[in-house]
């Protein structure tokens, strides 16, 4: 118990809300924020709207948890399918090695070369305003699956050499299912630092996309948020609660996941010994 | 003739990359649904006038070979890699009708690897400078909080402090300008003040934010190489505090980071192209913009594949470079 540092616990806390927020409660939204004139228009906070209402007449605190679900959507799903592509991919390529190996890394390799912003930058912008989520995330997958990948394969290629291995390929064991039974557990551990690294990745590359207007701008992300504010003029308005709610909520929500990233590969590394 | 085998496969690798990345810049459009040219002739059309219907195929012809899209799927693949490797044309802009695109990117290129150097430099010197302090003196409370507060300021990404940084100080307490205007002649004092005072906003978001990246790996390494055994027995030899730390401990802690450097030159560079947005910075960033507004696919075509190439080139040259600084690598 005292190997799990406060920097782990800060963090989860921080996580932990945000998934209240993202998840939760926007079950119990009144109506659908995105909807213009809902409510009237530009009221101050109040018990009634925690957050006041924009321009648009929208409740801004509803608004913000749709956002944060939608983002959180965002990088939980294209984490998740990177960081499971990724590491059955490198797994196998570690453990089967020769040319599929090769093959595979330079494979990794250059994709992790790419650049992806710029390359997202043209397709959203030649998509015009239809640019949906799911293909935004897509592309994301695309080029975020190498990172867990590399690490996969660098933990297949030391692990193939012990002995436990090489007992279960003496007792007949399948290739996959020793991939699977013996090497699989170790590699979660870091799988999961690298999943929650993805997250990060993902959503700062969607509200970077949606900030300067490229993202699916029908949809509320924290990114569309902030670039609708900027639209309607927040700024001139002094609505500081609708562009500043966003803004803090991202740099909140990121700090969060990377303390919970790297406190949790400190705690792995020191259960483990430092392998 | 280690270093050639390595000069060899890090030059195919590059090769290997841009290729790629062009191809995929090459393919993107064609898999979007809808046709440029007839979105361009719509636009046209659609302004009013109405148009003679020769004119109109006449135009269509230009716009098509403009475009670069003639020919069979081959022909404009064999066009189009002649045009981004051989000659860097890629036609005229649309916006800025008849300014050729490799003439505006000419522009824009100095004032964004202007800034991404300026920044790099100072964030990579001061951060593995105070990275180094703070892990030589890591039992200080001073140290710890060091790190936390680049622990804080790591995961924000370079656009969220941008726009933060925009909003309040040249908003709320107007200290630096809002929108980014020069003045003056270009190369003169007063020109150069101007510029620096304009891009100190944009520089300092890059700069605050890699900062953090910078100290916590360097503290990192300054904390395991002061473990290593040439390091330890300096120390019992006497060797003073200050000359174990700046000779022994930085010389080989820095090696990695320069490795780094490299690895993070394509981040640094996605979110210098939003903060240059941003801010208006006469960048890149601002001609992708710009492009992407007006729906110049030309420009449009022209920046991003410049800029993956410049990228790509950035992080060979930097690779290259490291076996010179580095002679462990060199004798493997």
């Amino acid at each position: 118990m005292r190997l799990i540092k406060p920097r782990l616990v800060i963090g989860i806390i921080i996580v932990g809300i945000f998934l209240v927020m993202g998840l939760i409660m926007p079950l119990f939204a009144p109506e659908d924020p995105t909807a213009w004139n809902t409510y009237f228009r530009n009221m101050p906070p109040s018990g009634e709207h925690y957050m006041g209402t924009n321009n648009l007449g929208q409740d801004i605190f509803w608004l913000l948890t749709w956002s944060i679900r939608n983002s959180l959507w965002i990088g939980l799903s294209v984490a998740g399918l990177a960081t499971l592509i990724g590491v059955i991919v490198g797994l196998l390529s570690g453990f089967v090695g020769g040319f599929t190996d090769r093959f595979l890394t330079l494979v990794m390799d250059t994709v992790i070369a790419v650049p992806s912003l710029p390359i997202l930058i043209l397709m959203s912008s030649l998509l015009g305003g239809q640019t949906s989520l799911v293909i935004i995330a897509g592309v994301l997958v695309f080029f975020n699956w190498p990172w867990p990948g590399r690490q996969a394969r660098a933990m297949s290629l030391s692990l193939r050499e012990r002995e436990f291995i090489n007992v279960a390929q003496a007792s007949g064991e399948g290739t996959l299912k020793i991939v699977i039974v013996e090497i699989l557990p170790f590699v979660l551990g870091w799988a999961l630092a690298n999943f929650i690294n993805t997250i990060l990745v993902a959503i700062s590359a969607e509200s970077g996309l949606a900030i300067i207007g490229l993202s699916s701008l029908k949809d509320a992300t924290l990114g569309t948020m902030i670039y609708w504010a900027m639209q309607h003029q927040a700024l001139l308005l002094e609505k500081w609660l609708w562009i500043l709610s966003p803004i803090f909520s991202i740099m909140l929500l990121f700090i969060g996941l990377f303390l919970v990233s790297t406190g949790w590969s400190d705690y792995f590394a020191t259960r483990r010994g430092r392998q | 003739m280690q270093f050639a085998k390595f000069l060899l496969s890090r030059l195919f690798s590059y090769l290997l990359v841009v290729w790629i990345s062009i191809t995929i810049v090459f393919f993107v459009p064609r898999f979007i649904p809808g046709n440029p040219v007839e979105a361009m002739l719509g636009k046209l059309m659609s302004q009013g006038t109405t148009m003679d219907p020769v004119l109109v195929e006449t135009m269509r012809k230009t716009m098509t070979q403009m475009f670069g899209l003639e020919g069979t799927l081959w022909e404009q693949y064999s066009a189009f890699l002649k045009r981004v490797f051989l000659t860097l044309d890629f036609g005229p802009s649309l916006s800025y009708y008849p300014t050729p695109v490799s003439l505006l990117i000419a522009r824009s290129l100095p004032w964004s690897i202007g800034l991404m150097l300026t920044a790099l430099l100072i964030s990579w010197c001061l951060g593995n400078f105070i990275g180094l302090l703070a892990g030589y003196y890591n039992r200080k409370t001073s140290s710890k909080v060091i790190e936390t507060t680049a622990m804080v300021i790591y995961p924000i990404p370079y656009y969220i402090l941008a726009l933060l940084l925009n909003i309040l100080f040249a908003y709320v307490w107007p200290i630096f300008p809002f929108v980014f205007q020069v003045s003056g002649e270009p190369g003169s004092w007063p020109w150069m003040k101007s510029v620096a005072y304009n891009s100190f906003l944009p520089l300092m978001a890059i700069v605050t934010v890699s900062l953090g990246w910078w100290i916590i790996s360097m503290k990192a390494m300054a904390i395991d190489t002061k473990e290593e055994d040439f390091v330890q027995y300096a120390r019992y030899r006497g060797v003073k505090d200050n000359k174990v730390m700046f000779g022994y401990v930085a010389r080989t802690a820095v090696l990695p980071q320069i490795t780094v450097l490299g690895l993070s030159l394509g981040g640094v560079f996605g979110g210098s192209l939003i903060t240059e947005i941003l801010f208006g910075y006469p960048g890149v960033g601002t001609l992708v913009y710009k492009a992407i507004l007006g729906t110049d696919y030309n420009l449009i075509m022209g920046t991003i594949s410049i800029s993956i190439v410049a990228v790509a080139t950035a992080t060979l040259i930097l690779d290259i470079v490291y076996p010179f600084i580095d002679p462990r690598i060199r004798y493997k």
